[in-house]
């Protein structure tokens, strides 16, 4: 049995923890790199990051590219979406298929504009 | 094109004789696995994408309706509203195999089976609109789970398609013709080989019988 935790900031993510979610809200970088390593060590199923703080440990969530669990998803935090989420589709399509064939291949130029 | 040439030998031919037959086979075999995954990937990835669009906007509205119950409380009501909660969610977690692709599958429970139980606080201090901004984010979190199956799969299917990809291609493109190129050198050397040791046989026994006969001196 594993659990699901959200991190980010506390305003985006409170919420969640009626649902019966760990919510850990972090704003430092290094802390949050500490913590997602705590959590994919301690079991946890499914992360929730808000995108801004996922923009930030780019790194730190690429060593968990290659294995099933824990799922590291990026969710919109309470300043609004910054596509960050999409793009990492559109990436996936880019990655499998060579260009992105499906959602129109704007991805890199969005990704750095934004 | 081959780097080294093989020794032309026959052990050689017989080795890269092998190697071609298997190369062969396995690229075949990559060809159908890459094609098969591509093809369930494409389908997942749409799903991907529909989910996705659907939990962002499901959430962007739940937020909104945090800040408007917020407005409406103290951040101390809030907090200690929200501070401990009722309901615990626990995650199984299975893997289906996809062409050798181990993807997750989540399974979600609750501690209760009560809906209601995500209120964590009584009534009688907070808004109404917390109410509903909880409502909203609960009745997100189903599509949130299903999106991280989905776009987890989604990032491991990348990953093994393009590295199936690439082995298609190295395979096709370097392998296969290499090894080709090699026998074909084999060959060729072995005939040439024997060609010379034939001719060669042919000049010992004009000479041998030119000692015998003396055919020169006679004409």
């Amino acid at each position: 049995m594993s659990k699901i935790a959200v991190m980010g900031d506390y305003d985006s993510i409170y919420g969640f923890a009626t649902l019966g979610l760990d919510t850990f809200p972090v704003n430092e970088t290094e802390e949050a790199a500490k913590l997602l390593k705590r959590l994919s060590a301690n079991e946890y199923g499914i992360i929730y990051i808000t995108e801004e703080l996922a923009a930030s440990l780019d790194k730190e969530i690429k060593v968990y590219a290659d294995v099933p669990v824990p799922a590291i998803i990026q969710i919109p935090g309470i300043k609004g979406n910054t596509g960050a989420g999409i793009n990492g589709v559109k990436k996936s399509v880019e990655q499998a298929v060579g260009s992105d064939i499906l959602f129109g291949g704007v991805s890199s130029e969005e990704g750095e504009t934004k | 094109m081959a780097s080294s040439q093989p020794t032309p030998t026959r052990m050689e031919l017989n080795r890269l004789k092998k190697k071609l037959a298997t190369a062969v086979k396995g690229h075949k075999l990559l060809k159908d696995k890459r094609d098969e995954l591509m093809r369930e990937f494409l389908d997942l990835v749409r799903v991907n994408m529909e989910l996705r669009q659907k939990v962002e906007e499901g959430i962007r509205q739940a937020n909104v309706n945090f800040v408007v119950a917020k407005a409406d409380m103290s951040e101390e009501i809030l907090q200690a509203a929200l501070m401990a909660p009722k309901q615990d969610a626990e995650l199984s977690t299975t893997f289906r195999n996809v062409m050798s692709v181990n993807v997750p599958v989540f399974d979600y429970n609750t501690r209760t089976p009560d809906p209601n139980d995500i209120y964590s606080y009584g009534f009688a201090f907070t808004s109404s609109d917390l109410d509903g901004a909880v409502r909203s984010l609960s009745d997100v979190m189903q599509d949130m789970l299903k999106l991280a199956e989905v776009e987890k799969s989604c990032q491991l299917m990348a990953a093994e398609i393009e590295k199936t990809r690439r082995r298609v291609n190295a395979l096709e493109h370097v392998t296969i013709p290499e090894t080709r190129e090699g026998i074909k050198y084999i060959t060729m050397k072995l005939d040439e080989n024997e060609r010379s040791s034939q001719i060669r046989l042919m000049k010992v026994k004009d000479m041998m019988l030119e000692e015998a006969h003396h055919y020169k001196e006679r004409a």
